[in-house]
């Protein structure tokens, strides 16, 4: 197992993609940072309030649960089985820029079924997909608006994000 | 905010929902966390999530009942699933055709779930043993009633948070109701304590056999009680006179605005619907503030849902293994692993 | 002359106190001797090790025919009859249309005579089309040689029909059997009424509906002294009701099934319907009471209430499916099983339960060796084991839920009137 990324690592680099869309974006832009279960939720939380902090207002953070819309849901790729759990977002999507929020970028199939959830939620302006890391192996033509790390592991590698709020630490381990 | 889950690997392996009496408390927790997700599909613009798209569900329905076939269409619906409507009316069963060769036609259609209402108990164990599809009770005869039951559970859940040490009576024809023993086995299984009030006339061979106590006043027992699950009178069910009128029997069992005067201030009020209004309940009991009969509808969507979806995930893992096994059938003798 | 020598066998005739070893002469399809010491025969069967007893006879069997021929024939039935050891049985009148004249008892006796394999007697409806309303013609049947009256499948409702059928059989000597059972206690359970019938969701027959009956017919066999048979007795309740009739010296009679003393109403818990019976399964008192009852000597005949089924009437939702269980051919090892085993009986006792009991009950001159008696023996191998396959059955129906069973007594030879009409192996 290897450390890849240590916790004051992960800060600087959410840091960084906080400061990057406000940057990138209109001064006005109606965002809101939705994450995807289970890690992407925080990530979403912490980010939010980075962006909150650096523009000065509320910027309302949503959870996403994408089981119902992964696309292995009848071929069962391993044995274990995904539990459908809540998705809470409490604000309209309509007409405002989503910054979509996950831990790993991997092989695209997570941020597919997300943003195919967000559509049945409303119409976005627009969909920025903000991750931790980003690994190289992308199954479909997908890519992060805004990665904080770019990452080559193997395939058979597991490429881990751990969290404060979840896991005791921040680190990001590959094993 | 939804917690991560601590215990991830949690797998529901069961391909049918038969009854909650065989079940673990472990697993009916699984449904009712996994109903929560399913929530809020109903209350958003876009009412459909696709994970039973391309999947076809049946509703065999051989007794009449709109409310649950509605909703379980609807379930389905919300799901993607593509469903058929099959009532005994509506079909051959009148020409004498037997529940098996009418689910086997069915089959040879190609189909994934079967919802069934029966009024043979055991009728949804049958249909399970001599198709492939998965089956689903929505009630057979008066032994389980199991979507009801966990709607109930869930119901109580919502609003108390839990069901560990809750009194729930449970009010009515005991003795062919479904809907009593589901709530029973789930209730009971989730650490309440149910009592089962009505006539000795209306109450089960050995009910004092079962996991709870027995009562033949309501008066007795509406002081006591956290939640309160009146029964429908089923006429149609009756045979014989079980008690001698539907003014006697309401006097003495019908949840009135002055037995509510008598009950705990925040006791939840349930009913499985449709009520006979005035003789289950008074009109301002069921209209009342206490009365979560419409959150029952609501949350029965969401179980429902809940369950169409996890016995097609079980079917999918089972297509899983078989494909593996088949695999290893296919190899040849003289390629066998050396050991 | 065609004679037929059984050598060597442990020949137990409870009827003339006979239980030793010895050769048995039998000479033109009639015992000659017992005891004989001749040495040859043109047909000699060597009985070492086995029992030779007199022919086993079921007076409680469906036959089916005239009616529902799909599910047996008196000739399929006669076959399965043998194979189990049975030189004798008696049709109950249920079938389609119901035995109520002579013409339907000739019916059954021609039938049987050209199935060459069992004696097959039957016995009369009590009421026309067994409706429980008018008597059916007793008389005419007696003469015609029907061996008692029932409307087995259900029981007279009616006390004052019952009560009239009881005054008007005592002018013929007949015995008047009864399916015990007040349909108003019964209603339309399906299953014994307790936990489990509550459990899963059944409506229940309650013991009550058997004792009800019986204990109405008692006071009624007292008012008019008719030999009476309580068939299928399953209730704990019902033999303490026998207990003391017998006690007060009642003409009163009873019968056992096999499986009301193997199984309890726990076994209907997977829907099986293969347990369907009627009556049904009871519980573990029951059985205690019963074999009790058997152990002291209570019970008259021990019997089978062959009851073939279709396949496809049997896979049917618990609820539908019809009651009964096809148990003719195998029914010497289950009461191996459930009376030998655990000492409840011993051979001697169990063989006069199975020949001459009932042939007593029914009032016929069989279920011994007597000398010059028709020779209807059976030869029985105590101690081979053997496998309960349904689907080697002579019967037309399946519908028995002891197939896969190993059990003790395997039935060698079965001789009707001196002929082997079934040989181990057939």
């Amino acid at each position: 197992m290897k450390v890849i990324l240590n916790s004051q690592q992960i800060d600087r680099i959410l840091d960084d993609l906080a400061e990057r869309i406000v940057t990138e974006n209109p001064p006005d832009s109606d965002f809101a940072a939705i994450g995807i279960l289970s890690r992407g939720e925080i990530l979403a939380q912490r980010l939010s309030a980075l962006l909150a902090k650096k523009l000065d207002r509320d910027i309302p953070c949503g959870t996403l649960d994408i089981t119902l819309y992964r696309d292995d849901l009848n071929s069962p790729q391993t044995s274990n089985q995904p539990q459908v759990r809540i998705t809470d977002i409490g604000f309209g999507i309509d007409e405002r820029i989503i910054v979509l929020v996950d831990d790993v970028l991997y092989t695209g199939r997570s941020a597919r079924a997300a943003m195919d959830a967000l559509i049945d939620l409303g119409r976005p302006k627009a969909i920025r997909l903000a991750v931790l890391v980003e690994r190289a192996g992308r199954e479909f033509p997908i890519q992060a608006d805004y990665a904080g790390y770019k990452v080559d592991a193997e395939p058979g590698k597991l490429v881990q994000v751990n969290l404060v709020e979840s896991d005791g630490k921040d680190e990001v381990v590959v094993e | 905010m939804a917690l991560i889950r601590k215990n991830k690997h949690f797998r529901w392996l069961h391909k049918h929902l038969l009854g909650l009496r065989n079940l673990s408390a472990e697993e009916i927790t699984h449904i009712l966390d996994t109903a929560e997700g399913f929530e809020q599909i109903s209350t958003r613009s876009v009412k459909k999530a696709p994970p039973l798209r391309g999947k076809v569900v049946v509703n065999l329905f051989f007794e009449d009942s709109t409310r649950t076939r509605n909703s379980f269409a609807l379930a389905a619906g919300r799901l993607s699933a593509d469903i058929i409507e099959f009532t005994k009316k509506a079909s051959s069963v009148s020409k004498g055709e037997t529940l098996l060769d009418t689910a086997k036609n069915l089959e040879a259609m190609g189909i994934d779930i079967v919802v069934i209402r029966h009024s043979a108990g055991g009728a949804a164990t049958f249909l399970s043993r001599n198709i492939d599809a998965c089956v689903v009770n929505a009630g057979d005869g008066y032994c389980e009633h199991p979507t009801q039951g966990l709607l109930d559970v869930y119901t109580i859940r919502k609003n108390r948070g839990t069901l560990e040490g809750l009194r729930i009576a449970i009010v009515g024809d005991i003795a062919h109701s479904r809907v009593a023993r589901s709530d029973m086995w789930a209730m009971t299984k989730l650490g309440a304590e149910v009592i089962f009030v009505g006539p000795p006339t209306l109450m089960p061979p050995q009910v004092n056999r079962l996991p709870v106590s027995v009562s033949y006043s309501l008066d007795d027992v509406i002081e006591k009680v956290d939640v309160i699950n009146m029964l429908r009178i089923q006429f149609e069910r009756l045979g014989g006179n079980p008690f001698p009128s539907i003014r006697e029997y309401s006097h003495y069992f019908g949840l009135t605005v002055e037995r509510m005067k008598r009950a705990k201030p925040d006791i939840i009020v349930m009913h499985p619907g449709p009520i006979n209004r005035g003789l289950e309940m008074e009109s301002e009991v069921a209209d009342g503030p206490n009365s979560v009969i419409l959150d029952q509808v609501r949350n029965g969507l969401a179980v429902r849902m809940a369950v169409l979806f996890l016995v097609n995930q079980a079917a999918a893992l089972d297509q899983q293994a078989k494909k593996k096994t088949d695999k290893k059938a296919l190899r040849k003798p003289d390629l066998l692993d050396s050991d | 002359m065609q004679s037929l020598l059984i050598k060597h066998g442990r020949v137990i005739d409870p009827a003339n106190g006979i239980d030793r070893k010895c050769d048995i002469l039998i000479v033109d399809g009639k015992i000659a001797e017992i005891g004989t010491s001749a040495e040859s025969a043109d047909t000699v069967i060597d009985a070492s090790d086995k029992l030779v007893t007199p022919g086993l006879i079921d007076i409680h069997v469906h036959l089916r025919e005239p009616g529902d021929e799909e599910e047996e024939t008196i000739a399929s039935g006669s076959a399965a009859a043998v194979a189990g050891g049975f030189t004798s049985v008696v049709c109950m009148p249920n079938t389609n249309p119901p035995i109520e004249n002579e013409t339907d008892v000739e019916y059954i006796h021609r039938k049987g005579r050209q199935a060459r394999k069992t004696h097959v007697y039957t016995m009369g409806a009590i009421t026309k089309g067994r409706q429980g309303v008018e008597l059916a013609e007793m008389g005419f049947m007696a003469e015609a040689g029907a061996v008692g009256f029932t409307d087995d499948g259900g029981g007279i409702q009616d006390p004052a029909v019952m009560l009239r059928a009881l005054k008007y059989a005592a002018m013929f000597d007949v015995v008047i059997a009864q399916h015990c059972q007040d349909n108003g206690f019964a209603g339309d359970g399906v299953m014994n009424a307790g936990y489990y019938s509550t459990i899963l969701g059944l409506p229940g027959i309650d013991a009550l509906a058997e004792q009800a009956m019986l204990w109405r017919d008692i006071q009624l066999i007292k008012k008019t002294n008719v030999r009476y048979h309580a068939q299928h007795i399953s209730t704990a309740g019902s033999v303490d009701l026998i207990r003391a009739a017998k006690k007060e010296s009642l003409p009163i009679t009873c019968e056992v099934t096999p499986h009301h003393l193997l199984f309890t109403e726990e076994r209907c818990a997977d829907y099986d319907t293969n347990y369907k019976v009627n009556p049904p399964l009871r519980t573990e008192k029951d059985i205690e009471a019963l074999k009790q009852a058997i152990g002291e000597g209570l019970v008259d005949a021990l019997v089978t209430d062959h009851a073939p089924h279709l396949q496809s009437e049997k896979e049917l939702e618990f609820l539908t499916a019809p009651f009964g269980i096809a148990s003719l051919e195998c029914a010497l090892g289950l009461y191996v099983k459930a009376l030998i085993e655990p000492r409840i009986l011993d051979w001697p006792d169990l063989v006069r339960l199975m020949s001459e009991g009932p042939a007593k009950i029914i009032g016929i001159e069989k279920g011994t060796l007597g000398k010059g008696r028709q020779a209807d023996v059976t030869v029985i191998n105590p101690d081979a084991e053997y496998r309960i396959d349904v689907h080697r059955f002579h019967s037309k129906s399946r519908n028995c839920p002891y197939h896969g069973w190993t059990v003790k007594g395997k039935i060698e030879k079965t001789i009707v009137g001196g002929e082997v009409r079934f040989s181990a192996g057939d």
